[in-house]
């Protein structure tokens, strides 16, 4: 299904955040924006949510704590007992730098995992470039267009008031 | 961006002098007790090491031991301060323009630390250092120490001093000589003072690497004369810095919620608190490295340290071992995790008054098995001690955060701490 995109085109970092803020306020839903760099504060104002990926990492890391103790416990101590250094089986402190080092290993391969399904990223995707000029020295607003739209005078004023040099129109191949 | 001068009332100052009557009451109490034979919380040990034939520690041993554990300890915040400046200088960091006067008036108690700290070795040297005895050092003496002897070219009382007073020297000079950079950048401007501060942060920074790593084996690790750790230096450092940035940020947020420091928000507050939370793991971490060594390798002249303190000494010391690592690294490690505890005031207020109590602790884990044995406990002297010290550091403090405003009105990177987001 192809989807039809009015693009604003800014070169100002802060015109651009002032205008997120005018258009979202006037209830215009905003797609996304690209920009060629991370800008300071455009979460905030786009009300984009916080990323619940620490979660997933707090559970990766539990996970990878209780395998590790799990593992050393039940091959030290019940599987294969060996005495080492003249210890108990279950040495706890010798298990430690072992545990520490799974935890910090699941936590971050399970975020990075969960980053790379959650947000789609595979070797086969197709990325839609709205406009190039996002990579190198523009930022890009992309609003869409809803079906039947066809009046997009009232959008291209709101943009334009709102310090938009330019306004585009696209039609993406879904 | 406009001064804020921090106004400390008189009945704010009148609580402070309080807290050190309190102090000096309880210590009394407590030394009268002692005196008389019903000493707190040592009854049945008493008896025991006196039936064993041991003279039991007396209360001016216990007096000077506690003397020496928080001055040190307070010494140990207040050189954080100035550390932790010097580190942001050299760092060229931005964000932390707008609290730097808090570290910076940490450092005010320096020179009481340093007069206490002579006074306590002069007077009680005997009571807290063992090597200090004279006889060690006499072959013909039967208690003679073959082993303490080998050291006198290091540990030696002249040579002890000499390191003390230099270092006190040096960490003073440095503190005023930034001090006077910043104060003077207030009233005159411009980025010449900046970049004078950047090349004395760097000087210092070298000086402190070298002088807070003998400091330690100076003041706390010669208290056990036979063992040694080479982690030492370090372990004493971390918990120096961790109590360093917790009383700096519970500082800020006890101006912030009376009205001052206008300008901080939770972005700052965030940061320091990763600041806590990362250094409490480097606590832990250093720790850790100590102890695993010496508990794998098992060799009777290091692993004695941690027999001490792990059911020796009557089993005094057992759950101090346990509570230090529940309130210095399970408590702000698993409460400071999420992003939210870190900006909000509250847990940071919560978890940064568990450290700087759990790192005393950690002090007193260090200080109290090697000196005052299975006699140690925590009581009025204790109590009454620590109430003190705290009482004239808060005086100090809080008289140096008067004496500049709290927002270096121009600083280069004033503008960049305002706007600072993460």
């Amino acid at each position: 299904m192809n989807k039809k995109f009015v693009l604003g085109i800014y070169d100002d970092e802060d015109v651009l955040l002032t205008a997120i803020e005018n258009i979202r306020a006037a209830g215009t839903k905003i797609y996304d924006v690209f920009s060629p760099y991370p800008v300071h504060g455009i979460d905030d104002v786009l009300g984009i949510k916080r990323s619940r990926l620490p979660i997933v990492a707090f559970f990766c890391g539990l996970f990878g704590t209780s395998f590790a103790l799990w593992m050393q416990i039940w091959m030290l101590g019940f599987d294969w007992p060996m005495i080492i250094g003249g210890k108990p089986h279950i040495a706890i402190p010798s298990f430690i730098p072992v545990t520490f080092e799974l935890t910090v290993l699941c936590a971050a391969f399970g975020m990075v995992i969960t980053f790379f399904i959650v947000s789609k990223l595979r070797p086969s995707l197709r990325v839609n470039v709205f406009d190039k000029r996002s990579t190198d020295d523009k930022f890009v607003m992309a609003i869409e267009i809803k079906e039947g739209v066809t009046d997009l005078s009232a959008l291209n004023n709101l943009l334009r008031t709102n310090g938009a040099i330019e306004v585009n129109e696209k039609e993406v191949v879904k | 961006m406009t001064e804020e001068r921090l106004i400390i009332s008189r009945k704010t100052n009148n609580k402070f002098f309080l807290m050190i009557a309190v102090g000096v009451v309880l210590l009394i109490a407590g030394i009268i007790f002692m005196a008389s034979g019903v000493g707190a919380g040592h009854g049945e040990g008493h008896g025991e090491a006196a039936a064993a034939g041991h003279e039991a520690a007396s209360w001016s041993k216990r007096l000077f031991v506690n003397l020496w554990l928080n001055n040190v300890y307070f010494t140990g915040i207040a050189i954080i301060g100035i550390f932790f400046v010097a580190v942001q200088y050299v760092a060229y960091a931005g964000w932390s323009v707008l609290i730097k006067r808090i570290p910076e008036a940490l450092s005010y108690y320096l020179p009481v630390g340093a007069v206490v700290m002579l006074l306590v070795f002069l007077f009680g040297g005997h009571d807290i250092f063992h090597w200090t005895h004279e006889y060690l050092y006499d072959v013909n003496d039967p208690r003679y120490d073959p082993i303490i002897a080998g050291k006198s070219g290091y540990l030696n009382t002249p040579f002890f001093l000499i390191r003390m007073v230099v270092f006190f020297a040096l960490w003073i000079l440095f503190f005023n000589w930034l001090r006077r950079n910043s104060i003077n950048e207030d009233i005159h401007g411009g980025t010449s003072y900046y970049h004078k501060s950047i090349r004395i942060s760097a000087m210092f920074l070298v000086v402190f690497g070298v002088s807070s790593s003998v400091a330690a084996w100076d003041w706390v690790l010669s208290i056990d004369t036979h063992w040694f750790s080479t982690m030492f230096g370090w372990y004493v450092f971390a918990s120096w810095f961790v109590s360093g940035l917790a009383a700096t940020t519970l500082t800020v947020i006890i101006l912030k919620q009376n009205g001052y420091l206008k300008h901080v928000n939770a972005n700052h507050l965030h940061d320091l608190g990763k600041f806590v939370f990362a250094f409490s793991i480097f606590w832990t971490y250093v720790w850790f490295s100590q102890f695993m060594l010496i508990w794998y390798a098992n060799i009777p002249e290091e692993s004695i340290y941690f027999l001490e303190r792990l059911g020796g000494n009557e089993g005094k010391y057992t759950w101090i071992f346990f509570f230090n690592l529940v309130i210095n690294f399970a408590f702000p490690f698993l409460v400071l995790m999420t992003r939210d505890a870190k900006r909000q005031m509250i847990m940071l207020k919560i978890v940064t008054i568990a450290i700087l109590i759990g790192h005393w602790f950690d002090f007193y884990l260090m200080m109290m098995p090697g000196t005052m044995r299975a006699d140690a406990g925590i009581g009025f002297i204790e109590i009454g001690t620590a109430l003190i010290f705290l009482g004239v550091f808060l005086v100090t403090f809080t008289k140096g955060l008067t004496k500049a405003s709290l927002v270096p009105v121009n600083h280069p990177f004033l503008e960049e701490s305002v706007h600072h987001h993460v």
